[in-house]
């Protein structure tokens, strides 16, 4: 998908724009129109004004501006479905791509000791498969046996190859993936027609689409305003003939249209579902994968994030940061003993010692002859590990490296002793939260070396800039309480768990939730499941088991813990989309008033010039009242074509406090509505002038 | 200058006695020990003992609500029932017949209602039991209902997860037994110090200068008018209400009875502060209460002493009273149509366009400025809830009001609180501008004329009951349809309410963080103005337009009515 990227980060282009057109007309369809209540509306209205044209066109007359009225009341209903059809179709396109993957393929599944060939689409939940080099894995299933390498770039648009094994938390695979050496077998774990690449398609295609509870609700909202106004229009021309006594009326069954498609929230109404779908697109730009439209809303309130030290906080790994030498030895001298001891440890830890080696020393690796080398591996028993070498001179040197207790031990035994201030030292840095590591050479204790979590550069001013957002943080980690702390302070995180066990994290979230609070988590491991399926956003990364897939309610494709933050990040503007387009329709009605509402009393008690008092009113000083109902149509119309760029991009969001949020966002949209349509209105009504249009 | 000295005299009494009182109503509603335990407490144990209540019974919002209804239907039954027999039975020295079924229904439903609508006169259709035993019972108990309704509110919106609202019946006693009782008592004995009539005999005889004889009406005013301003209830004992001088004297009694309007109202935000534990969250509300009264007694005063260039005057005297002058007026004209109150001590007819605009614009908002006794304030909580709706959402969160989600439910039911009282008027307005029997009753032309209809249905829709006169509505078509209203513009918001109150009864609470929708400094109190203005009173501009505006406009231009 990070091909897709560079092509869909272009909000228009073409490609989306031609069929997103086709769409939006195909969508005039009443039973599709109905699924938006006031676009329905504008429909209806749109079909009456239709109606009367073409009803005095047969009668030999044509009225130029019930004709425009007319074109721009089809308009606002194409434009609405337009918005909508443009945000499907960035999702469908994403959705192409998944389905060229889904093509047919055949299997080999298990029947006791023997193979038979099927169509993958025979398989079903239990069946056993197996997939070698260059299959394509045929169904989401476990690894029950062997391992081997996958190209998961169908799914995830990564190209690096990934290691799938049996057991542990790297079993799941995902049909449609590529299988690139070794062979092995596989549970198949889904239904066909079921599969992890279905259900994706289906939510990127938006054919499951089910309105959100937050969207009912503002539904409802905008309901409600669409009947009272609806009574407002209806009831207007009974007060309108009152103080005509008996005049003729100058108010047409069009003017009535106008005005309550002026009146009623077409803004928002014809741009919710866009901002919906958006909400979902943007995290797939992300390469998130979520569930349902619901859990991306959910994801804007969560207000307690339970985020994994390893990989989300810090770095993978310990990383030696210094060489802490003993006395009476220079601190060259220690890194070079480190440096030999670390030279055959493929840990992250042992060749973190080697670089930092090279690079505050400038050791080179040496190239001592590899039979005069013996390397010491790392055993539990022993829990140190190094090199023996063999001196020219015959006799052995044995440098070691390890826990202090397991040098001491090593020292002692070679008669000698193991200094106080070393043990200082040590006792110090664990204090710190650090992992100290002691080395030695044969008799001789040379000096710590400073194992430490690396916490990732930036993460202290994302965790400051979640709390101001009224996001707390808790860390949960493996390490003994001490060392917890320390990193907790050092990151910035609001909390910890330290010694976290599985069940510790689904009582934290449980607790949490029980004082109101929604929380989310990320996790891959089968033993993540329950808590993944307990928090109110579970975030399952796509290299994690079947179970933890299936237990949350979104999937990461990148694997990358830090996700968490930008899911909640998206919900909020999601939901501050919405809100603020809805503050900004609900405002505009303010400017509409100013423009009809004179305009069609301006007639009455007129004076000579044909001005009633009424005209007053007229702020705007447009220029007739036929100009004045068709500009405000007209303005109605194109400001929602202006804001489907807003709605599919979504508001800027900014981490602030709410109150610093609220106030941007008042000024912008609030404001901003009351006094922006005044002067398109105001510009309208003079380019209709120069046009001649009324 | 002297304007601006009385307004302040009024604000600041105002706002001085709001915390006084709202302490006290706070310890009232949650049945801790207060000042009057002691005295009245034996009175409150009997009446449960009596009428065989369990004050221990906790209701949910159904129950609490079908109580509620059962109880205001019998009220309904009583006062119509009185009002058809009255001739037969005692106090009845001016000997007056039995009403119309039509006025019976109309009076029944717009006491019960807390609207105080009168289509008659007091002195000469109403016998003094009717007055006394149907009106002025409602007067406490339709008041008292609006306090319930507003308690069962308050319990649901508090930190607390339990499904229930607490005890209608014990709601409505203690309202009454220690907060209506006991203030009008006290306001009855100084209204009676200032004048005003508390008596049983018949109307008094009298010849008048001009040798004229004129019957003087009396009665036991006194008692009734303290509950008619506290209560926001607002029908009079005479026909021209707090206008008369033997229900307001002087202007002294003038200053209490309008402070009196506003003053459970006022104090009921302070109530509610510090019964959901914030006194900033009451504070708040009080504000944009404030604001919204203040802009209007501006826009009044302003109206009344410019000039009117027909007449060349400026400061319009007709149809005030010469006591109380034109701010006394204006404040009483606001206050009262802010407050759901509708009493008038001038006559609103003949107030100047833009004032009689700003009356109907505060009864369309829905009586949520101050408002009746409860129902103001209930009223409020369903804007606020719109407002944290359509706002709170721009936060990046699913609004939360208290710490509890707003949710589809709530969003509805606040929509139909605030929507049904104006589909009310707009569609009834619309059918009686239309119908020959609309029109028929109607004394002035034009868009005056259609000003009185729509003041008459916005009043009875808001549950105001103030009327702007000039137009006849003792009719059987305008006493059914203003019947309506009153029922749609009373249970068409107590209903929803109560089942909000029920619903947000069971939310969890979401602790408040820096994320947290705020709903109690001056971004929200402007916010909540801006929703109350654009979603309560924008739907009234059309209906405005044509009216008040169309004529203040025409008057500018030298044109009257």
């Amino acid at each position: 998908m990070s091909t897709q990227d560079k092509t869909s980060s272009q909000l228009f282009n073409r490609k989306l724009i031609v069929p997103a057109l086709k769409d939006a007309v195909v969508k005039l369809h009443p039973a599709k129109l109905i699924q938006n209540p006031i676009i329905f509306i504008v429909g209806l209205g749109a079909v009456l004004t239709t109606g009367i044209v073409v009803a005095n066109l047969f009668a030999g007359h044509f009225s130029s501006f019930d004709f425009q009225i007319t074109v721009w009341l089809w308009f606002t209903v194409l434009f609405a479905n337009f918005s909508e059809a443009i945000a499907e179709g960035r999702g469908k396109a994403q959705a192409e791509t998944l389905k060229k993957s889904r093509t047919q393929t055949k299997a080999r599944r298990m029947k006791g000791d023997k193979e038979e060939v099927v169509w993958a689409t025979e398989l079903t939940r239990g069946n056993l498969v197996v997939c070698e080099t260059g299959d394509v894995i045929p169904a989401d299933g476990d690894v029950i046996e062997g391992i081997a390498s996958v190209d998961e770039s169908a799914i995830t648009g990564e190209s690096a190859p990934v290691i799938r094994e049996s057991g542990g938390d790297r079993c799941a695979v995902t049909g449609g993936t590529k299988v690139l050496s070794d062979k092995i077998i596989i549970k198949v774990t889904s239904e066909p027609g079921d599969t992890f690449l279905d259900r994706m398609i289906a939510l990127v295609e938006g054919a499951k689409r089910k309105k959100t509870p937050n969207e009912i609700a503002l539904n409802n909202l905008l309901l409600g305003l669409t009947a009272i106004f609806l009574i407002a229009v209806i009831t207007l021309p009974s007060l309108f003939n009152y103080n005509l006594a008996g005049q003729q009326s100058t108010l047409s069954l069009t003017i009535l249209v106008a005005l309550l498609v002026c009146l009623i929230p077409t803004t928002i109404g014809g741009l919710l579902s866009a901002i919906g779908i958006s909400g979902m697109d943007r995290l797939l730009q992300k390469n998130v994968i979520a569930t349902s439209g619901k859990a991306v809303e959910a994801a804007g309130d969560v207000d307690v994030l339970m985020l994994d030290k390893t990989g989300t906080i810090t770095l993978g790994n310990r990383m030696a940061t210094d060489f802490i030498p003993a006395d009476t030895i220079s601190q060259e001298a220690l890194a070079d003993a480190a440096q030999l001891a670390s030279l055959a440890d493929e840990t992250p830890e042992g060749r973190s010692v080697v670089i930092l080696a090279k690079e505050k020393f400038h050791l080179r690796e040496r190239h001592i002859h590899e039979s005069d080398m013996t390397f010491v591996p790392f055993t539990a028993q022993s829990r140190m590990s190094g090199v023996d070498i063999r001196l020219p001179n015959g006799k052995i040197r044995s440098i070691r490296k390890g826990a202090t207790d397991a040098i001491r031990k090593f020292v002692q035994n070679n008669n000698g002793f193991f200094p106080q201030s070393v043990s200082d030292k040590v006792v110090e840095l664990s204090g710190q939260g650090a992992t100290p590591l002691v080395v030695a050479d044969g008799d001789q204790v040379l000096g710590v070396i400073h194992l430490k979590d690396i916490v990732k550069g930036g993460i202290k001013h994302r965790f400051a800039q979640l709390r101001a957002m009224g996001i707390k943080t808790v860390m949960v980690t493996g390490d003994n309480p001490l060392t917890a702390a320390a990193i907790a302070a050092e990151a910035g995180v609001d909390d910890f768990i330290a010694e976290a066990k599985p069940e510790d994290k689904l009582s934290r979230i449980r607790q949490e939730q029980a004082n109101g609070h929604l929380v989310g988590m990320i996790g891959d491991g089968t033993n993540d499941a329950p808590a993944l399926a307990q928090a109110d956003i579970g975030i399952a990364m796509n290299s994690g088991t079947q179970a933890a897939r299936e237990a949350g309610n979104m999937v990461d494709l990148d694997s990358n813990p830090t996700k968490l933050i930008e899911v909640v990040e998206t919900g909020k503007q999601l939901l501050m989309t919405r809100g603020s387009l809805t503050t900004f329709s609900i405002a505009n009605d303010v400017s509409k008033y100013f423009a009809i509402i004179p305009a069609i009393a301006a007639g009455l008690y007129a004076g000579a010039n044909g001005q009633g008092v009424l005209s007053a009113l007229n702020i705007m000083h447009l220029a007739t009242p036929q100009s004045a109902i068709l500009s405000a149509v007209i303005f109605n119309a194109l400001i929602i074509v202006l804001l489907i760029p807003l709605a599919l991009k979504g508001v800027k969001y900014r981490p602030l406090s709410s109150n610093r949020i609220l106030a941007k966002n008042l000024l912008v949209y609030g404001l901003g509505g009351l006094v922006v349509p005044f002067i398109g209105i105001k510009l309208i009504d003079i380019v209709l002038q120069l046009l001649h249009c009324v | 200058m002297s304007t601006f000295i009385q307004l302040a005299l009024f604000l600041g009494a105002l706002i001085l006695l709001t915390p006084v009182l709202g302490k006290y109503m706070k310890q009232v509603i949650s049945g801790e020990n207060h000042i009057l335990t002691p005295v009245l407490g034996w009175l409150e144990r009997s009446i449960y003992r009596v009428c065989g209540i369990d004050p221990q019974e906790d209701m949910n919002w159904k129950k609490y609500l079908a109580s509620l209804l059962w109880f205001n239907f019998f009220g309904f039954v009583i006062v119509f029932a009185l009002q058809l027999t009255q001739a037969w039975l005692p106090f009845n020295p001016a000997k007056v017949p039995n009403t119309s079924w039509h006025l019976a229904l109309n009076t029944a439903i717009s006491f019960v209602t807390n609207t105080n609508w009168q289509s008659y006169s007091g002195e000469s259709t109403m016998s003094y039991l009717t007055q006394m035993a149907a009106l002025g019972v409602q007067n406490f108990l339709s008041a008292a209902t609006g306090l319930a309704v507003l308690i069962a509110l308050m319990k649901g919106l508090i930190k607390n997860t339990k499904q229930q609202l607490g005890n209608f019946w014990v709601d409505l006693t203690r309202s009454v037994i220690y907060i209506l009782l006991p203030l009008s008592i006290v306001f009855a004995l100084i209204l009676v110090g200032q004048g005003v009539v508390q008596t049983f005999s018949s109307y008094t005889d009298t010849t008048t200068l001009e040798g004229v004889k004129q019957v003087i009406p009396l009665g036991p005013a006194a008692s009734q008018i303290a509950i008619k301003q506290l209560g926001t209830n607002g029908g009079g004992f005479f026909g021209v209400n707090s206008a008369h001088p033997f229900e307001n004297p002087t202007p002294f009694s003038n200053f209490l009875e309008m402070l009196a309007i506003l003053l459970i109202p006022a104090a009921l935000t302070y109530t509610y502060g510090l019964f959901i534990g914030s006194k900033k969250q009451g504070w708040t509300l009080f504000g944009a209460m404030l604001i919204i009264l203040c802009v209007g007694l501006g826009v009044s005063l302003y109206a009344e002493y410019a000039a009117n260039p027909a007449l060349h005057i400026a400061g319009s005297m007709e149809g005030k009273e010469t006591r109380f002058g034109i701010v006394n007026s204006i404040i009483w004209s606001t206050s009262t149509t802010v407050a759901s109150n509708g009493s008038v001590n001038a006559m609103h007819d003949s107030l100047s366009p833009l004032a009689g605009l700003v009356a109907m614009f505060n009864m369309m908002l829905g009586e949520v400025v101050f408002g009746g006794v409860g129902s103001g304030l209930y009223g409020m909580i369903a804007f606020v809830i719109l407002t944290v709706f359509i706002a709170g959402l721009m936060v990046g969160r699913t609004p939360e009001y208290l710490g509890k989600k707003i949710e589809s439910f709530e969003v509805r039911m606040a929509l139909i609180a605030v929507l049904a009282p104006a589909v009310c008027i707009l569609a009834f307005t619309a059918i009686a501008v239309s119908a020959h029997a609309g029109l028929a009753g109607l004394n002035n032309k034009g868009p005056h004329g259609l000003s009185e209809i729509l003041y008459a249905f916005t009043s009875a829709c808001a549950n105001n009951g103030s009327a702007f006169a000039g137009l006849t509505t003792n009719t059987p078509f305008y006493n059914v349809l203003l019947s309506i209203c009153m029922l749609v513009g009373r249970f068409g918001v107590i209903i929803p309410m109560m089942a909000i109150a029920g619903s947000m009864a069971g939310k969890k609470v979401t602790p408040v963080s820096s994320g947290t929708f705020h709903t109690d400094n001056g971004m929200f109190l402007i916010l909540l103005i801006g929703v109350i203005i654009i979603v309560g009173g924008l739907t009234f501009f059309p209906a405005l337009s044509l009216g008040p505006i169309l004529e203040h406009l025409l008057m500018q231009a030298g044109m009257t009515f």
